[in-house]
């Protein structure tokens, strides 16, 4: 938030002076400050283990737990005073003004939550077992305007500051955090309604389970990041093989997901070809070093050792349990539409997408990259030439899908070789 | 296969083995005693044995296998324990007898576990009676204790004693686990108990937890309750199942990239298969927990792979036979490759390492066991390769037996020549 335009700063300055508006004008009649305390540190520990979704510092924690409780126990007021404690929150990032301006958001939102709550007949104080198919009509209302306040608050700052970014997945990912925030919205019931039981000791007992489930969420996202990591290395360490294919796989793997986003895949599908590109020419290995680095033509029977790789690539990774749509993609990216390709010489439909989509992302890092034989061209060349081949060799949907990315998003291709550089993964070992 | 043929034999030994049968033929006995029981007295709030046995039915339906061969139902447990704990319902005082409660939770489990069985996944008798058994546990100590009085009618005098159990629950499950696969597994005890409590305490303390809320919420809310705390669980129960599977995956993904180095001629066909299977099983015979033995797996399968930085592979790929700076070489630039990944460090440097001798000659830091037990696996496997020859193993543990001084750790020798040679 640090270059933000004057209107921002007023739309900010005007949400501040809201909620200090709202904390001090009262009434406290129904206040009771010890379950304020209690439902307070509950929201500090909340924000406190939030976990960051975007690398805007767009965080997501389960505070509206904490502040539709107090809704319920404390009314509209004790709601805002909770929502205070957002200032409190331990999470080290957002800078001084990002975190009054969510302490305010916060604290405006439960308001309206509160008084929402009130206005459709919800009825402030410890819910006795009497109260209860009764509370939960308002109570949803409360907990829908909680959260939609929020958003609005939220966005009218990316808007002024004109953060919003282009990508089209942004709402996907928003619809799924505020549903994932009026799960733990149902939450603040559920605390409200312990409160006659188990008193203060309410907000500990129903952290530990939220907390496990993040938990488990959380491992599941790191073994994820470790595998990914771990197949590319064991990918690079392939390469190495051949020098002239240094990166190869790994700007493969960005292509056909470039194409792959641009038609409108699915995401699973959009990982599982991310690995299909990675892990597409594995199958090299099989290829004596000395007919993969030759510099002049090849001998038939050297061809024939070529065609191969796919087949032996499809050997290597086929125990892999991960989708059979990227074992398909990895035996058939040498294919062609016209059906003179290998290793099957499968033509048009017949050639599994996968494939079509590596086979494009393939020949086109191949032509802006060196070869043993021929230096790099450059990118327009390619895809001038990716145009030229369109229905014979490639999937021309394929081709106009990657065009249509590079030029929106550019590519990096691989920095040129220097002849001196010595092949020292290959030589000197 | 040969990829399985150590942890296959520590199985065949034992997979007849009392304790499992003791286990499951005491929750045999558990069920008839409390299915009796509960017939001769009479069935207590027969809505309420209702809700809670559909939970703990749902949750035994959505068991999940977790890393290690490990299964769990957070669900149906965290049911069970609920109705084992719950005092009052609406404004009825529950006045359940253990036996109940042992009851409806033995027959709601086998209910969940019917459609397994009918789509051919195999019934784990053994998991199933290790949950019975906790549950029977606190609803023993528990049910007499409330039915009597003694509990209290505040939060503050019912909570320790239910905390107390949920613990005592924890513990229980964990060493009856332990013990059964320190009995499958070769693996000792204390190793095999800790290992348990740590895989068990995330799940445990959800499962506890949600236990304690649904109990005390069926109070106010009534029978809603049941529904509704077990919702957290759903979604951690979903997170283990995505991350059980992308280990699955990763440990698939490591073993087929392994074989690299096999397509590519370096090494003998089923080398890294054979070398991590010998030498997980030295690990584990030498007390290793699972978190290392999961890390030797790793480095044992990538061991080779740095010889795909060579130009011409080894003759045979039988690395014991290069010289030793050429090994150093190999070791170093493998390491190097699996260092790139960033999480695996610890993998990296054992398979550093491992070309080292165990007692360095410069008095230098001796290897990690690790990379010792790799290189003694390594060796053994390079002399016998997929042989079946008993002379053959004999021979090849006799020559790492003679090179014990200074090249292969005594104990490890020692171990391996107990895994190989029949006794």
């Amino acid at each position: 938030m640090g270059r933000l335009s004057r209107t921002a700063w007023l739309y900010i300055a005007a949400v501040i002076i809201a909620a200090v508006i709202v904390v001090t004008a009262g009434p406290f009649t129904a206040v009771n400050w010890s379950q304020i305390v209690a439902l307070g540190l509950l929201l500090v520990a909340c924000e406190t283990s939030a976990t960051l979704v975007s690398p805007r510092g767009l965080a997501w924690s389960a505070n509206t737990m904490a502040s539709l409780a107090a809704v319920v126990l404390c009314g509209p007021v004790g709601a805002a005073l909770v929502s205070c404690f957002t200032l409190l929150s331990l999470r080290r990032g957002p800078s001084a003004a990002q975190r009054l301006f969510n302490t305010a958001m916060y604290t405006v939102s439960a308001y309206l939550a509160g008084r929402a709550y009130l206005a459709f007949g919800g009825h402030v104080g410890t819910p006795e077992p009497s109260s209860f198919p009764g509370l939960i009509g308002p109570f949803a209302v409360a907990a829908v305007v909680h959260v939609a306040v929020n958003f609005m608050l939220v966005h009218t700052v990316f808007w002024l500051t004109r953060e919003e970014s282009t990508a089209s997945n942004r709402i996907g990912l928003d619809f799924k955090l505020w549903l994932t925030d009026l799960g733990y919205g149902a939450f603040g019931v559920l605390i409200a309604a312990l409160w006659s039981v188990l008193g203060p000791f309410t907000p500990v007992l129903v952290l530990v389970p939220v907390f496990v489930a993040r938990w488990a969420v959380a491992q599941f996202a790191a073994q994820q990041r470790a595998y990914e990591a771990t197949v590319s290395a064991l990918c690079q360490a392939v390469e190495t093989k051949d020098f002239y294919t240094r990166g190869h796989s790994e700007r493969v793997s960005r292509g056909s997901v470039m194409i792959a986003t641009e038609i409108g895949m699915r995401p699973e599908r959009v990982g599982a070809i991310r690995y299909a590109g990675m892990l597409h020419d594995v199958g090299k290995l099989g290829v004596p070093t000395s007919v993969l680095q030759k510099r002049t033509s090849l001998t038939d029977d050297e061809y024939a050792a070529i065609q191969l790789h796919p087949m032996r690539g499809l050997d290597i990774v086929r125990e892999i349990g991960f989708l059979d749509e990227a074992l398909a993609g990895i035996m058939h990216h040498h294919e062609r539409i016209d059906g003179r390709g290998y290793p099957m010489g499968l033509a048009g439909d017949e050639i599994p997408e996968f494939a079509r989509v590596l086979a494009v992302a393939d020949a086109f890092d191949a032509m802006t990259s060196d070869r043993s034989y021929r230096g790099a061209r450059p990118v327009p060349e390619a895809v001038a030439e990716l145009r030229k081949w369109a229905g014979k060799q490639f999937d021309p949907a394929f081709v106009d899908a990657f065009v249509t990315a590079i030029e929106r998003d550019g590519w990096t291709a691989p920095e040129a070789m220097s002849a001196e550089e010595p092949l020292r993964t290959i030589e000197s070992l | 296969m040969a990829s399985s043929r150590y942890e296959l034999r520590g199985l065949s030994r034992h997979a007849l083995d009392s304790g499992h049968w003791l286990l499951a033929a005491f929750a045999g006995l558990l069920l008839i005693w409390s299915v009796a029981q509960t017939a001769v007295s009479g069935v207590l709030d027969v809505h309420a044995a209702l809700a809670f046995g559909a939970l703990i039915a749902f949750g035994e339906l959505l068991r999940l296998n977790l890393p290690g061969d490990r299964e769990a139902a957070p669900i149906a447990t965290a049911g069970a324990m609920a109705y084992a704990l719950v005092l009052q319902i609406g404004a009825t005082p529950m006045r359940l007898g253990a036996a109940q409660v042992i009851a409806v939770t033995a027959l709601a489990m086998i209910v969940g576990a019917l459609p397994h069985l009918a789509v051919g996944r195999p019934a784990r008798i053994t998991a199933m009676s290790a949950r019975l058994l906790a549950v029977a546990c606190v609803a023993a100590t528990f049910r007499p204790l409330a039915n009597a009085g003694l509990i209290g009618s505040r939060w503050w005098s019912q909570l320790p004693v239910m905390l107390a159990l949920v613990v005592l629950a924890w513990l229980l499950e964990s060493v009856v686990s332990a013990l059964i696969r320190t009995d499958a597994l070769r693996t000792r005890f204390g190793v095999a108990l800790g290992d348990e409590l740590r895989v068990q305490f995330p799940i445990a303390a959800a499962t506890g937890a949600s236990a304690l809320l649904i109990a005390f919420a069926a109070e106010v809310m009534g029978l809603a309750a049941v529904a509704v705390f077990a919702a957290p669980l759903l979604v951690t129960q979903v997170a283990l199942r995505r991350y059980a599977g992308i280990r699955a995956t990763y440990l698939q993904t490591v073993r087929a990239l392994a074989r690299v180095t096999e397509i590519g001629g370096y090494v003998e066909t089923g080398h890294s298969a054979r070398v991590s299977s010998l030498a997980v099983a030295i690990g584990r015979e030498l007390g290793m927990a699972e978190a290392a033995l999961l890390e030797l797996e790793y480095a044992a399968l990538m061991h080779d792979i740095g010889q795909l930085s060579l130009r011409d592979p080894v003759p045979g790929g039988a690395t014991v036979l290069v010289a030793r700076e050429e090994q150093r070489r190999i070791a170093e630039y493998g390491a190097e490759v699996i260092q790139q990944a960033k999480v695996l460090d610890a993998v990296a440097d054992i398979v550093r390492r491992q070309s080292d001798p165990c007692r360095p000659a410069d008095r230098s830091q001796p290897p990690p066991l690790s990379s010792r037990i790799i290189r003694a696996a390594n060796a053994y496997d390079d002399l016998v390769g997929c042989s079946a020859d008993p002379y053959r193993a004999a021979e090849a543990v006799e020559r790492l037996q003679l090179n014990t001084a200074s090249e292969y750790d005594p104990r490890v020798v020692e171990a391996l020549s107990r895994l190989v040679t029949p006794a």
